[in-house]
């Protein structure tokens, strides 16, 4: 090899940005390896547990901003009791003490406390952006201390979390010095907000590109706030409520004229419909629309709107929509990539819901379309061959039939064909999910064609162990797999130990996993953390290791098993 | 191992056996997933299992009927299934919180009708329309409301329906967005006859 100093190398690493390809790199040699960690600045940890934050902060001294995700994603549907864990408070601690000079955290299904905020707010002096999705064990509290210590903050953006609001003093928290703010998002909050302090920081942010409002925010407020504000490129309502007679309203939808950098629009969390066309104008040039919080709005309202919005990309929407509606996307938005349509009422009878005919309607007119969440009343294998025919391109396709084994409702046959049209003919589907009748053949299907395939998520399908066998030697690139109700044991789960090395995480619950099959696991792998979640306390856990468990999570880690597991909770 | 058995059967230990699942059902039998699935939680007497339920044999179609039924039958009772459908707990909250506003306020008005020995009452909250609206007061009237006009109120018959606003004036249905109706409205009447007319023709 040529002579190549290390700065030379330094500063091509610089143009390799993602995270794998940063992976990868530092596992050609040595000394790029060397390279590489001392000017790495950007860290992804896709399991807090695979890891120690000493040894992170060992190897990354310039590490200036940290992703992590904590709990599985199965914890996002209440299959993972609270304080299961994901706590970052000892991560921030050790951040602390080794004086990083963090600038930006990302957390994502973590448990966050307040001390934990306010240890984070007072021991980065550059601390620049907290981001925090489907988080918990937080209050306005916390917030109201990173508002009043992060001299410097850019970004504080908090995505469903659930957080316990102790009503709007935090944003007074934010000095009167704090002008640097570019994006602000609290539409999660649930309590009041003081309006006067919201308005005034909004003013002397001069940089804000991106805001979200909670409920407690009114129309009148909105619309002060936009005056301020009208550089805005990313916009979420809080309450869409008024009189469109009103003085209020006028002045609302003159104000949007004016802002004209719209791009991304969301929240109406309280809205009338009669007051959407004030939007109308923004509709033009947005590219990114939610509209899954709004529940308020009905199928012609909706395709009123939609009608507007010739240059979507992205789409979240609920499923009052209607087929038609969706027929409207399908004609009025040719630059949709990304679609997600929502349960507006997941448990009713179905009156409000979609069908297959949407889909097949979207896939026709889109031809951008790659990501897809769809939760429908039905579907078909024929419509799904269709789909697949119409776009190759999906990355991301999830589809949630209401009904967990519901048959396709023509001709009564599993969705096996369906699903496997489309993995055949998506050649870069990276990631799936499935419902409906299945058997083991879904599988064979996946197993065969679905190589870039990097997440799967499995409810109630298959057979028999085949199923998961397929799966598990098919698919080579496979990082996440989460199963839940489907009959699979220990034969699948013991099959291919090593692969399991090779993948993030497994998940199984409520299949045919024994205890005896995971202690058979966990004792050939020490690398593998195999924890075994039981909640219901009448179950002695070791009992009889010929009893089926429950649920089990394992997961490949560097650091042996955790030391915060709750008591019911057993790592073999 | 026989003693074990006999003793079993004696004791019936099978209804104190700890183990996973609702109680009173058998350890679940997983065969056959195209016939039959029966879909199991951890969590004992969770609110969000209502039932028990299995999965009839897809010949059966009584699935797709459900789904089918009549609007006026009883709607099949749904098994809440922990978990299903996967949405985040944040979505679904936010979206029970909303329903359940709507839900819970219910608003009845009293409607009258001119000649009628009683007074009736319906539930605004459940018309999302005048159209709708009308519809249920003709149905429950026996009677015929006629098209709204801006200009004429109801023409072509002889009734027109009328509300008590919040400052107690008497107002044609029809004239403001019904959203506004809705929150304005307290009590209905159907005007009958001449005072009807009397009613659309002036202004």
């Amino acid at each position: 090899m040529n002579y190549c100093p290390d700065e030379v190398m330094e500063h091509v690493f610089d143009f390799i940005t993602s995270h794998k390809d940063r992976n990868a790199v530092s596992l050609v040699c040595k000394s790029w390896y060397q390279i590489e960690r001392s000017s790495r600045q950007k860290v992804f940890i896709g399991n807090c547990y695979a890891i120690s934050p000493e040894r992170v902060i060992e190897r990354f001294p310039e590490l200036k901003s940290l992703t992590l995700k904590g709990k599985p994603h199965f914890a996002d549907f209440n299959l993972v009791p609270h304080d299961w864990g994901g706590f970052v408070y000892p991560w921030i601690e050790a951040l602390a003490n080794h004086r990083v000079g963090l600038e930006e955290l990302r957390l994502k299904r973590m448990v966050v406390s307040d001390e934990s905020l306010e240890l984070l707010s007072k021991s980065f002096v550059n601390f620049k952006s907290l981001v925090l999705v489907s988080c918990e064990g937080f209050t306005t509290d916390g917030l109201a201390a990173i508002a009043a210590n992060c001299r410097y903050l850019r970004e504080l953006d908090l995505q469903e979390n659930e957080v316990e609001d102790h009503k709007g003093h935090w944003i007074s928290c934010f000095p009167e010095s704090c002008t640097s703010l570019v994006s602000l998002n609290f539409a999660c909050l649930k309590g009041e907000i003081n309006l006067t302090a919201l308005e005034r920081l909004v003013a002397r942010s001069p940089n804000l590109k991106s805001l979200r409002l909670n409920r407690a925010v009114p129309l009148e407020a909105l619309q002060r706030i936009l005056m301020r504000a009208p550089q805005l490129v990313d916009l979420g309502t809080g309450s869409f409520l008024h009189d469109p007679a009103s003085e209020a309203y006028s002045k609302l939808k003159a104000t949007l004229l004016k802002c004209n950098s719209i791009r991304t629009l969301s929240g109406f969390l309280e809205v009338s419909p009669r007051c959407l066309p004030a939007i109308y104008t923004v509709c033009q040039n947005l590219t990114s629309l939610n509209l899954s919080y709004a529940p308020g709005i009905h199928g012609n309202d909706m395709i009123k709107l939609i009608q507007h919005c010739r240059k979507l990309e992205r789409l979240w929407i609920l499923d009052c929509i209607g087929d038609k509606g969706l027929g409207v996307v399908a004609s009025t938005c040719k630059e949709l990539q990304e679609l997600r349509v929502f349960p507006s009422d997941p448990y009713g009878v179905g009156n409000a819901a979609v069908t297959e005919e949407g889909l097949v309607a979207i896939s026709a007119g889109c031809p951008k379309l790659h990501s897809l969440l769809y939760f429908c009343q039905q579907m078909t294998n024929a419509a799904l061959i269709t789909v697949a025919k119409n776009c190759s391109n999906f990355t991301r396709f999830r589809l949630c039939i209401l009904d967990p084994t519901k048959p396709d409702p023509v001709t009564l046959q599993p969705l096996d064909e369906g699903f496997g049209a489309i993995v055949q003919s998506c050649k870069r589907l990276r990631r799936l999910s499935l419902s409906g009748l299945l058997t083991d053949q879904v599988f064979l299907y996946i197993g065969m064609y679905a190589e870039q395939l990097e997440m799967l998520s499995i409810a109630f399908a298959g057979d028999s162990d085949k199923g998961m066998l397929y799966v598990l030697n098919g698919c080579k690139n496979l990082r996440k797999l989460e199963i839940r109700d489907s009959p699979f044991g220990n034969k699948a789960l013991s099959d291919d130990v090593g692969k399991y090395e090779t993948m993030r995480s497994l998940w199984m619950s409520s299949c045919e996993v024994t205890l005896e099959g995971c202690k058979a696991l966990a004792k050939n792998m020490p690398r593998l953390n195999v924890e075994i979640i039981n909640e219901d306390d009448e179950v002695a856990p070791s009992s009889d290791d010929r009893q089926i468990v429950g649920k089990m999570y394992l997961y490949r880690t560097l650091v042996g098993p955790r030391k915060d597991a709750p008591w019911y909770v057993e790592i073999l | 191992m026989e003693r074990l058995g006999n003793y079993e059967s004696d004791l019936n230990l099978k209804a104190t056996e700890l183990r996973l699942g609702l109680p009173g059902r058998d350890e679940p039998e997983k065969q056959t997933t195209t016939t039959g699935v029966i879909i199991r939680s951890n969590k004992r007497a969770s609110p969000e299992i209502s039932q028990e339920y299995s999965r009839c044999n897809s010949n059966n179609s009584s699935v797709s009927d459900a789904a089918n039924d009549d609007q006026d039958s009883a709607p099949p009772s749904k098994v809440q299934v922990v978990g299903w459908p996967p949405i985040r707990s944040y979505r679904k909250n936010t979206l029970q919180q909303k329903k359940n506003e709507s839900d819970s306020a219910g608003m009845y008005v009293k409607v009258s009708m001119d000649g009628a020995p009683y007074l009736r009452k319906i539930d605004l909250k459940v018309y999302k329309c005048y159209p709708e609206l009308l519809e249920a007061l003709e149905n429950m009237f026996k009677l015929t409301i006629g098209e709204y006009s801006e200009r004429e109120g109801y023409n072509g018959s002889d009734y027109a329906p009328t509300y008590e606003d919040k400052d107690g004036d008497w107002m044609l249905v029809g004239d403001v967005p019904f959203d506004m109706f809705i929150t304005s409205c307290k009590r209905l009447r159907i005007m009958k006859g001449s005072e009807a007319r009397g009613l659309g023709s002036c202004v």
